[in-house]
């Protein structure tokens, strides 16, 4: 995609738009490569999978998306800000209020319930406990647990602790998750189920970024963005099924 | 697949005649493996001559329905118990493909395999559509439809891995052929470095 359908496409909305972008790691004759260029862009309700080896640069990616990492060139904008221009505190408001995360290991904090799990980002941008708990609520019963609310992590499966870093990475108004190997831990069925739950969240609305190494989850995107060695080398958008398999 | 194996096994649940098996073998595969009615009454005759089934007097709607005998019921089970051999599977065109891509200076074997893993992908996304779309697993029909589509998700998914073996160990070949310190060989960054 050039500059100008990027551009294009974040007028129409994207809610992360990645423009040439570029990660070197050191310099010189040392240099890493890890990004040579990449330009995509991720619309709301669309779930955009990521998948290449070790070393392509899926990971680098991710970090880039959800500012944990700067490019060493090009431009990253999430909801039509752009991430090189804030400084950290700003940085670390956006990523609170606009970017969520689900990591293979749920990594939710153990001492706290589910809905205290997924209100604290927003008890942490100021939301009154009141209100973050009601959302939290609401979130969990988005992804279909709200009656285990009052649970701590260790007490619940991790199908179950991956439904609740889901309601935490999309509470409140933020619509971007970004997902690394998300049902890593997972048996396939539950993994399955937790795949339908972030296709679901994305259809109702939210922009998702999935980097995986496996094709059979990488299957529930719109999009398929095949990465190495830090390049774009093809892509599979999802078309409409073929007339022999539907009944 | 065989098509006789297909029909005794809808036979042992219950007689059935002709167009009623095409049917019910179409829903329950979700016309992965479309019949079409020759097939169907060339298979029952040929069943019928080995004694496996037998052909019952048309009823007054003219339908003939078939019924399976002790000795097509004993080869039908003899099919459920037995597992699919990989070799008695068509030879996998795919294989060959790449075998003899490896050998040819002219053709870019990471480009067939990347053009074989996006057509895959694509593959498994109408899959997984498919999957979502069948609703709540809670009918005979709907079960088996799902199972099928699993099937052909995992063998799809188990076709992408194996490419990606392939393009690894092609890349890790083409680095022991490299001299050292060439410049020519596939440049990848570290793992760590990403991470």
């Amino acid at each position: 995609m050039s500059t100008v359908d990027a551009a294009r496409a974040q007028a129409a909305g994207a809610v992360l738009a990645i423009e040439e972008v570029v990660r070197t790691h050191g310099d010189g004759e040392n240099a890493v490569h890890a990004l040579r260029g990449i330009t995509m862009t991720v619309a709301p309700g669309e779930l955009v999978a990521v998948m290449g080896p070790s070393g392509s640069g899926k990971s680098t990616l991710l970090h880039l998306a959800g500012g944990l990492d700067q490019p060493t060139s090009g431009r990253i904008l999430v909801e039509g800000t752009e991430l090189g221009r804030l400084n950290r505190k700003q940085l670390a408001q956006l990523r609170r209020r606009s970017v969520g995360y689900v990591f293979q290991d749920f990594n939710l904090v153990p001492a706290l319930t589910a809905a205290e799990n997924v209100a604290l980002p927003r008890e942490l941008d100021g939301v009154s406990s009141r209100k973050a708990r009601r959302e939290a609520v609401a979130a969990l019963a988005e992804v279909g647990i709200d009656d285990l609310a009052d649970r701590f992590p260790d007490d619940m499966s991790g199908g179950q602790q991956q439904r609740v870093a889901i309601a935490r990475a999309l509470v409140g108004e933020r619509r971007l998750v970004l997902a690394d190997e998300p049902t890593g831990a997972l048996d396939s069925v539950t993994g399955e189920s937790v795949m339908v739950l972030l296709r679901n969240r994305c259809d109702a609305g939210a922009a998702g970024v999935l980097v995986t190494h496996d094709a059979r989850l990488a299957a529930y995107a719109d999009r398929v963005v095949f990465l190495r060695d830090g390049l774009m080398v093809d892509e599979s958008v999802y078309r409409a099924p073929t007339e022999a398999l539907t009944r | 697949m065989s098509v006789r194996h297909g029909l005794l096994a809808l036979l042992a649940e219950q007689p059935r005649y002709g167009y009623e098996l095409r049917g019910e073998f179409e829903s329950r595969t979700g016309a992965t493996w479309p019949l079409n009615v020759g097939q169907v009454y060339t298979t029952l005759a040929r069943l019928e001559r080995d004694g496996c089934v037998t052909a019952t007097p048309a009823s007054e709607s003219g339908q003939q329905y078939y019924e399976i005998t002790a000795a097509g019921r004993a080869e039908v089970t003899a099919w459920f118990t037995t597992p699919v051999r990989r070799e008695s599977r068509p030879r996998d065109e795919l294989a060959i493909k790449l075998a003899l891509a490896v050998g040819n200076d002219d053709i870019d074997i990471t480009a067939v395999i990347q053009a074989q893993r996006t057509d895959s992908l694509r593959a498994l996304q109408d899959y997984t559509r498919l999957k979502q779309q069948a609703g709540p697993p809670d009918a005979t029909a709907d079960v088996a439809w799902l199972l099928v589509l699993d099937a052909m998700v995992f063998q799809t998914e188990a076709e992408v891995r194996w490419l990606d073996h392939c393009e690894s160990r092609l890349v890790q070949a083409a680095r022991q052929r490299a001299p050292r310190g060439a410049t020519t060989a596939p440049t990848r960054t570290s793992p760590q470095a990403t991470r």
